[in-house]
């Protein structure tokens, strides 16, 4: 009796484990307050409170203002009514950049960045668009027809001068419709990232705050990095630089067709301060809490490592340093001098190295979308 | 003579038909979680490149064809759990199974291995004798006793496994500064009961010392008699937790069934007993007293031979790094296929740099492009994949017509929480450099 009651032990055991197997590779986090020193739902309350609502809250103010000064412009296009768009446009813009990196939850769901600043936008489908009047700009296909470039290229390069464009706008319906389809569009998907974010979200998102590939910790260093990688270095500097393609590509930088003071420098700029600010809890609108630094930091003690957030803000900081001795206008740097655009490539570069690999391995952070097993 | 003696000496067939059920079994479940899990196309058809071992470019992955493959292993092993035309099935399913690991070296892990290595073993292994459809219906090839010396080379391959890992826990950064565990454990902070603990400094040094000291002890717990029970809930206590603590999917299962085989045949028996109750077949018709003994100067003769010396190459090969200079885990050439499971943690980036030898024109490439995230992370830290992909760029813009390629990599690696480090020499140019088993002289010091 009593070898087969061992042998039931067994065999219930391997059973068991077959069934865990079975259910565990996705275990849902069952959401326990973490009880290590390092408050890691305090850190997604802060980077909620500190940075993506409000974000996201300014941001839509300017956008819905800009919408605004769109239908204004559109019911009586004139030169002052399309200055107080463009005003409205450049403060929208620089709003976007400090909310470009959230791309986590519904903003992620309606790939809101795709739709909002894809750039060269294509100015040849927005034109045939126009005459066609048949566009359909929920399709992916058109998400470089939409969003901040496309307005841009309608609102000041559509024809020669200011008086022409104006005249465009006056006499030809179509164009009004598309302006105010483009602006009313990024208002409404913001509105509902924005309405999501304070309708239940924000409370997911700060209990998720367990260990697994999916927590919100983990979604938010890839969402973050992932942006910093292919947004703000490939995007905005590495790409007009051509340092992917070994020709420059000036007429690829950001806000290309907005004239002096130009903006790409200052969106470039800004974007980065965000991504700093963020990486270390300083928020402008509730202060200072725990963000990356302090995590890192708490990580440091724990495995008696090396000092990595000092590592990645002395590289931030440097990158901004190069920047700052950038042209106003990218556009110009990339065919005067690209060796100034290349060098700034090479200091975001090494912030790029400092976090995908001591800041992940540190914070155990798996690179997302790999979820295969290891040994 | 006593070697003579050793081979005439046999035991009970269940205990292999007990390890080629279950084995065949626990096969097919990986396998369907394999599939259903979706890895089959993220990890073998979406990609662009694959990762080869040397000598093995030619194993590709086939399209859509892959998950014909996988349908070949998982009916293999149905074969190999009901003994159904075993050795043909054991053949297709180590063939199967090891085209499978061989496609993409990205993926390569320890306890595929491990599988690959068993079931190259059972090939020659009488696995069959006792409780299968193939015994069941030759009466000539039902078995009730096996020469021991065949569950003594199951018993042997389990026992490098773990020893050898034990050994390659004997190193500076494992036991005095319980690395890379004082870098794991806290991640695993929400584990119910254990979590809190788990980041605790003397947590992390005693999982690293009790690792280490469970690995290098259990073969031996397992195989003296008074220690084996212990011993055996030990290993279901340790697998269960390294599978609750790290991503490790099937391995600890496998680990615990396999384990089954250090246990008194009796065991065995009523396993067995409890199958036939299962699918009503009893095993008394194998009962029959019939005995095959190895050294009969038949036909089991060259499986000896086949066996010895595989399991002398598995001594071996583990040893291999001793030919390297510098550090094993920075260079990682010997690392592989050694048993080093769980050892350390690394990560890095990679940046390939193209110049075009006549205009000296260059750009980066962004790896994004050929890589998956899961390849270019495996890349980023390894050598002989660094140089692979760099003579895959070079190949790939050669034939967009830029002359003379040169290919540069500009790498850095951080092992074990230490500040990430170059790691590739950034001013050789890799295209003129080969992967061999030569010591890569253009990784850079540690």
């Amino acid at each position: 009796m009593k070898k087969t009651a061992q042998l039931g032990l067994i065999v219930l055991l391997t059973i068991v484990s077959t069934i865990w197997v079975g259910c565990s590779d996705d275990m849902p986090n069952t959401d326990k307050t973490p009880n290590d020193q390092f408050d890691r739902s305090a850190m997604l309350e802060h980077w909620a409170d500190g940075f993506i609502i409000p974000g996201y809250q300014s941001y839509l103010e300017a956008i819905d203002s800009m919408d605004a000064k769109a239908e204004r412009f559109v019911a009586d296009p004139n030169i002052s009514r399309l200055n107080d768009l463009r005003n409205n446009y450049r403060f929208a813009y620089n709003a976007w950049q400090e909310v470009s990196m959230f791309e986590i939850g519904k903003a992620e769901e309606l790939a809101l960045r795709n739709q909002t600043n894809i750039y060269p936008t294509n100015r040849e489908e927005i034109l045939g668009n126009i005459i066609s009047e048949t566009y359909n700009l929920e399709l992916p296909s058109t998400i470089d027809q939409q969003g901040f470039p496309a307005i841009e290229f309608l609102i000041y390069a559509v024809s020669a001068t200011d008086l022409l464009i104006v005249d465009q706008f006056k006499s030809n319906d179509a164009y009004k419709a598309y302006l105010t389809n483009l602006t009313s569009r990024m208002t409404s998907l913001t509105r509902e990232v924005y309405t999501n974010w304070t309708s239940g979200y924000r409370e997911t998102f700060i209990a998720d705050a367990g260990s697994s590939a999916s927590s919100s910790v983990n979604r938010m260093v890839n969402d973050f990095l992932f942006y910093y990688e292919r947004f703000l270095r490939a995007g905005k500097i590495a790409i007009p630089a051509g340092v992917f393609s070994g020709t420059p590509l000036a007429n690829n930088v950001e806000a290309l067709y907005t004239p002096a003071p130009t903006l790409n420098k200052s969106l470039y700029i800004n974007a980065l301060t965000s991504f700093k600010n963020f990486f270390e809890g300083t928020s402008k609108y509730i202060g200072n809490g725990p963000s990356l630094t302090a995590y890192l930091g708490y990580i440091q003690i724990l495995t008696s490592g090396a000092n990595i957030s000092h590592a990645i803000e002395t590289a931030i900081d440097n990158a901004i340093e190069v920047s700052n001795g950038l042209d106003n206008d990218l556009n110009r740097q990339v065919e005067v001098d690209n060796s100034k655009m290349l060098a700034t490539y090479d200091a975001l570069q090494v912030v790029t190295v400092l976090m995908k690999t001591d800041m992940l391995s540190a914070l155990n952070v798996s690179v997302d979308y790999v979820d295969a097993d290891g040994d | 003579m006593t070697i003579n003696s050793y081979l005439d000496k046999t035991t009970k067939a269940a205990s292999l038909a007990v390890f080629r059920i279950l084995f065949g079994l626990l096969m097919l479940i990986s396998l369907i979680r394999f599939t259903a899990l979706g890895w089959i196309d993220k990890l073998y058809i979406s990609p662009e490149f694959f990762f080869s071992y040397t000598g093995f470019s030619w194993v590709q992955p086939m399209g859509q064809w892959t998950y014909l493959l996988f349908v070949i292993c998982g009916l293999s092993a149905t074969g190999v759990t009901f003994g159904y035309k075993y050795r043909f099935s054991i053949i297709i399913f180590f063939l199967s199974f090891t085209y499978i690991e061989l496609m993409d070296k990205t993926t390569y892990l320890n306890h595929y291995y491990f599988i690959s290595v068993m079931a190259f073993l059972m090939i020659w292994l009488p696995m069959h004798r006792y409780y299968s459809v193939d015994a069941y219906r030759d009466k000539n090839l039902r078995a009730q006793y096996i020469p021991k010396w065949t569950v003594d080379a199951i018993k042997l391959v389990l026992g490098i496994v773990y020893f050898y890992a034990g050994l390659a826990k004997i190193n500076y950064d494992w036991l005095i500064n319980a690395l890379p565990l004082k870098i794991w454990l806290p991640g695993s902070y929400d584990l119910p009961l254990i979590g809190g603990l788990l980041e605790q400094s003397w947590v992390a040094y005693a999982f690293s010392w009790g690792g280490m000291m469970y690995d290098l002890a259990i073969p031996f717990l397992l195989l003296w008699k008074p220690t084996r029970k212990i011993a055996f809930f030990l290993v279901i206590v340790f697998h269960l937790l390294t599978r609750a603590l790290f991503p490790i999917g099937m391995f600890p299962f496998i680990m615990i069934v396999s384990t089954l085989i250090f246990l008194d045949p009796r065991v065995h028996e009523q396993i067995i007993d409890i199958v036939a109750n299962l699918i009503g077949k009893t095993k008394d018709i194998f009962d029959n007293g019939v005995s095959i003994i190895a050294n009969t100067k038949k036909t089991h003769n060259w499986s000896i031979y086949i066996v010895s010396v595989f399991l002398v190459l598995q001594l071996l090969i583990p040893f291999r790094h001793l030919l390297y200079p510098d550090n094993l885990y920075w260079t990682e050439e010997g690392y592989r296929f050694s048993w080093r499971v769980m050892l350390m943690e690394k990560a890095g980036t990679a940046t390939f740099k193209i110049v075009d030898g006549e205009t000296r024109k260059r750009f980066y490439v962004d790896n994004t492009d050929f890589l998956t995230s899961f390849q270019e992370k495996q890349m980023a830290t390894q050598p002989d994949m660094i140089i692979e992909y760099a003579h895959y760029l070079h190949d790939h813009f050669g034939s967009q017509g830029h002359q003379n390629i040169e290919v540069y990599v500009e790498s850095y690696v951080t092992l074990n929480g230490a500040l990430s480090k170059p790691y590739i020499d950034p001013k050789v140019d890799l295209a003129k450099e080969s992967d061999t088993w030569r010591h890569k002289e253009w990784v850079l010091e540690h």
